[in-house]
């Protein structure tokens, strides 16, 4: 058993150490927002913070996460207030949407770090995949947060 | 509650049912509390397992109930899967209703009657580009009957003449009086009524929601992680599955060491079905983990040495064999052959394609004494039904069926293939049990858009017009398993979908008097499935490719190649003209290396044209924008259209830039994002698109940007760099996109 805190809050966690920290957030914890996509830290739609960090949680065993602190897309806001919720709903970001807590969680962690990026620093920190092909509203919305202009 | 409640209530029980003719009987469900009826328990369902209690209400027709506070909540005949439908279908339906749209609900439909596809009997299916086309008018119709009925109701109320009532915002007023009433006040007595079985729709002018760009209602959920996917969904005492099937297509197992997993923590079965090995855990990390520790042979089958590389020579040869499968003959191609002054032949393929949604496949089913119920990312109910009577024995009204969010669809969620396992699984293990593949088996388990060779012969006649168009096609069939009736005679209508002609509907496409379009089989162990626009995603870069190609035959540019074969279609030169406009095409002086190419489709009744600007240099692709324009005949939201053109470019880029599924020694040799390399946000160029309402029918959106996109972007290819393609995708060519 391990302690996590999770938005917030403590959690004991009874997974086995193997399992995944998307995993123990998923099925453990019911927070069903952190999407499975590929397992194997390519796509990006299992995207938390950890430790402030953006991490792909399906890479990671919750074995090694001992006091860790962790940042679900359920975390941002009770309401959708978050900046950047409000800017993707502005944009009209989201199609089929399943990439998209993956790309909000890599973007709010950007604009933490970067409060003002460039096109190209997005594109080197939000390298999530979506098929539906948002790309083109995920940068307009950044950059509707940012108050920054395409560049 | 069942029908026999209904009776005991007093109330008639009628099934509520859209028939073809558009009228409908109501299912009469008085009083308030929980709604009743067939129509309403699969949607009562959803809510429930989201957490939420079923609003409570009185059913007016299939989809439609009325809220006792006057909200209303709107029972979508289609499924979403980002493409917008549910909001633009509920927009129509309230709009003619005179509802509140900021308090409309929607629920995703249950399987029924009611829901399937009004023009092919008896599929429920949300896929082709149809959701608005198709429903559009029906619910209109639905609207107008229950506002009717509603105004009748209150009017009656009031002892007034419904022609002096104005509804609006969920409320009738008698303007003369001022008396008001809300909808959830008179739908109790509004259901007695006879429906009108012709009620007046409003005029266009009239309508306020349709037209407008409303914010989509499935947007919230997506941008704070509380939409409920398939793999999200949880059901009291739910197991969890993982399963492994067959590397070889179609194999089945020969033997499993299932003892190795006996007594392991938290493993609940191994369950053996058709051609795979299912394991049951309490979670599904520990089932992933078991099913992967599992030692399990398969059978020997007769494709153990097929290869894409064998198939492609296979269907080489067959381009040139003497007859094929006819599809269309016009003319005479002998006399456009003796007059023409040029003829050219060029081969075309395209690779295997997956879907490759974010969402991997996933079913949740519980089967117990007499019912089965399914949560499940599905667009077919009816395979969805179909599969879980034939395994169970039960009835199709002991099914019941929640549709859950889609992950994405694109074709792929039509099939039953993650469905039937969770269902035995399931029926095994004797609990519920939540089924998700990994992104490998999704990978190597996927319905195929088909690898497809053309063999396209154009005669360019004396004065530089096209002639003769003859075209060879050459593939698996899409239809075969699925559909067989539109295999017929050895044609595929796949295959030969939306194939540059004079059509009939439209009055569109190119003016090419000789034609010759002919088809031949392909037999394939290769699943083969319906992939973003079927057919017309290779025949849209068959022809687009090769019309340019004899535009250079002919000595023209291609865009005045393209108005001249378009003389007889003042929208297509319309779509043409403003795709030129809004590119700068001859405008503009570009550097050596960068240029233009165009494309022009129609499929799904939408006619398309785009334009993409490329750089090339060496074997490195810089693509600085596309533009697409689009005819739909009329739009009911603007923004969901401008999301469908935005994304379908770039999904369409992915597929030309960089996929292809291989197969060697009879299994696909894909298995992660790393080697299906779907595009991601760096290199996607800016997308600029236009909306043309060019006053036809409605056409479809969601498949519609496909067939353009890879030919205009081969075509710029072409002239920035002389530098031909005619198979897909780029990559296989050592094209790259420019760091």
């Amino acid at each position: 058993m391990i302690n996590l805190s999770i938005n917030g809050t403590t959690r004991r966690i009874a997974a086995a150490p193997d399992t995944p920290l998307l995993w123990v957030l998923r099925d453990e914890l019911g927070l069903t927002g952190t999407k499975f996509g590929c397992g194997a830290g390519l796509c990006g739609a299992c995207t938390v913070h950890l430790n402030g960090q953006a991490v792909r949680s399906c890479t990671v065993p919750v074995s090694g996460l001992k006091g860790a602190k962790v940042r679900t897309i359920e975390g941002l806001s009770r309401d959708r207030s978050h900046p950047v919720q409000v800017a993707w709903i502005a944009e009209q970001v989201p199609q089929c949407g399943y990439c998209q807590s993956g790309m909000i969680m890599a973007t709010v962690a950007l604009l933490e770090r970067k409060p003002r990026p460039s096109d190209a620093d997005i594109e080197e920190a939000v390298g999530n995949i979506c098929r539906c092909g948002t790309y083109q509203r995920v940068k307009q919305a950044i950059h509707r947060v940012s108050g920054t202009a395409g560049a | 509650m069942d029908h026999a409640d209904n009776d005991a209530a007093g109330a008639t029980s009628q099934a509520a049912v859209l028939s073809r003719r558009g009228l409908f009987r109501v299912s009469a469900a008085v009083g308030g509390g929980f709604m009743l009826g067939f129509a309403l328990d699969g949607a009562a369902q959803t809510l429930l397992q989201t957490g939420q209690t079923p609003p409570p209400g009185t059913a007016m027709g299939a989809f439609l109930i009325v809220n006792p506070d006057g909200a209303v909540t709107m029972i979508s005949p289609v499924v979403e899967m980002g493409q917008g439908a549910q909001c633009s279908l509920a927009a129509v339906l309230a709009d003619e209703l005179g509802a509140d749209w900021e308090r409309v609900r929607i629920v995703p439909p249950p399987a029924g009657v009611a829901y399937q596809r009004p023009d092919v009997t008896k599929y429920q299916l949300t896929s082709g580009s149809w959701s608005v086309r198709l429903w559009y008018t029906p619910l209109r119709t639905a609207g107008a009957a229950a506002r009717e009925m509603l105004v009748s109701a209150a009017a009656a109320r009031w002892g007034v003449d419904p022609a002096g009532c104005d509804v609006a915002a969920g409320r009738i007023t008698h303007t003369a009086s001022g008396r008001a009433v809300g909808f959830g006040e008179v739908a109790a007595d509004a259901v007695r009524l006879p429906v009108p079985p012709k009620p007046a729709l409003k005029p266009r002018s009239a309508q306020k929601l349709v037209g407008r760009r409303l914010p989509r209602t499935d947007i919230p959920a997506k941008v704070d992680g509380s939409g409920i996917y398939g793999v999200d969904v949880k059901v009291p005492g739910m197991a969890y599955a993982a399963m492994r099937q067959a590397p070889v297509y179609g194999a089945e197992v020969e033997s499993v060491n299932r003892q190795s997993l006996r007594g392991k923590p938290g493993i609940i079965d191994v369950v053996l079905v058709p051609g795979a090995v299912v394991v049951v855990a309490d979670s599904w990390w520990r089932a992933k983990k078991g099913v992967e520790s599992l030692d399990i042979k398969f059978k020997a089958t007769p494709f153990d040495t097929a290869s894409t590389d064998g198939l492609m020579k296979e269907e080489l040869a067959k381009l040139a064999q003497p007859s094929g499968a006819k599809f269309r003959a016009t003319g005479d191609m002998a006399a456009a052959a003796s007059g023409a002054v040029k003829t050219l032949t060029a081969d075309y393929s395209v690779p295997f394609l997956h879907h490759a949604p974010m969402e991997p496949m996933n079913c949740t089913a519980r089967v117990s004494a007499g019912r089965c119920e399914l949560w499940v990312p599905t667009q077919c109910h009816t395979t969805a039904l179909e599969a879980a009577t034939r395994i169970t024995g039960f009835k199709e009204d002991q099914i019941s069926i929640t549709a859950t969010l889609l992950g994405g669809g694109f074709g792929r969620r039509i099939h039953t293939d993650f469905i039937e396992p969770a269902i035995l699984a399931a029926q095994t293990v004797k609990r519920p049990v939540k089924l998700i593949w990994t992104r490998e088996e999704d990978m190597q388990h996927g319905f195929h858009r088909p690898a497809m060779s053309a063999r396209m012969t154009g005669m360019v006649d004396r004065q530089g017009g096209l002639t003769g168009l003859n075209m060879r096609i050459v593939g698996p069939s899409v239809h075969e398993k699925f559909w067989p009736s539109f295999f017929k005679d050895g044609l595929d209508y796949a295959a030969v979908m939306a194939i540059t002609t004079k059509n009939a509907a439209s009055g569109t496409h190119y003016d090419v008097p000789n034609q010759y379009v002919d088809y031949v089989y392909q037999p394939t162990h290769v699943p083969i499935g319906y992939w973003r626009s079927v057919g017309a995603s290779h025949n849209g870069y068959f022809v687009e490719g090769f019309i340019d190609e004899l535009a250079e035959a002919a000595g023209q540019d291609p865009v005045a190649f393209r108005r001249m074969l378009l003389k007889s279609s003042p929208r297509g030169r319309a779509v043409l003209d403003k795709a030129v406009e809004v590119s700068g095409w001859g405008q503009k002086k570009l550097k050596a290396g960068r240029a233009l190419g165009i494309a022009f489709f129609e499929n799904v009744e939408s006619i398309v044209a785009q334009v993409a600007d490329v750089s090339v240099d060496g074997n490195k692709l810089k693509l600085h924008r596309i533009w697409a324009v689009i005819d739909c005949g009329m739009v009911l939201n603007p923004s969901t259209v401008e999301q469908q053109m935005e994304g379908g470019i770039i999904n369409a880029l992915s597929t030309t830039l960089a996929e292809e599924i291989t197969v060697k020694d009879g299994r696909c040799l894909q298995s992660n994002f790393h080697d299906y390399p779907v595009m991601r946000m760096a290199g996607a160029p800016p997308v600029e698109v236009h909306i043309i309402e060019g006053g036809g029918a409605i056409g479809g959106v969601g498949e519609a940007m496909v067939p353009t996109l890879a030919p205009a972007v081969c075509n710029a290819i072409y002239a920035a760099s002389g530098k031909r393609i005619r198979s897909l995708p780029l990559k296989a060519h050592g094209l790259v996109l420019a760091s």
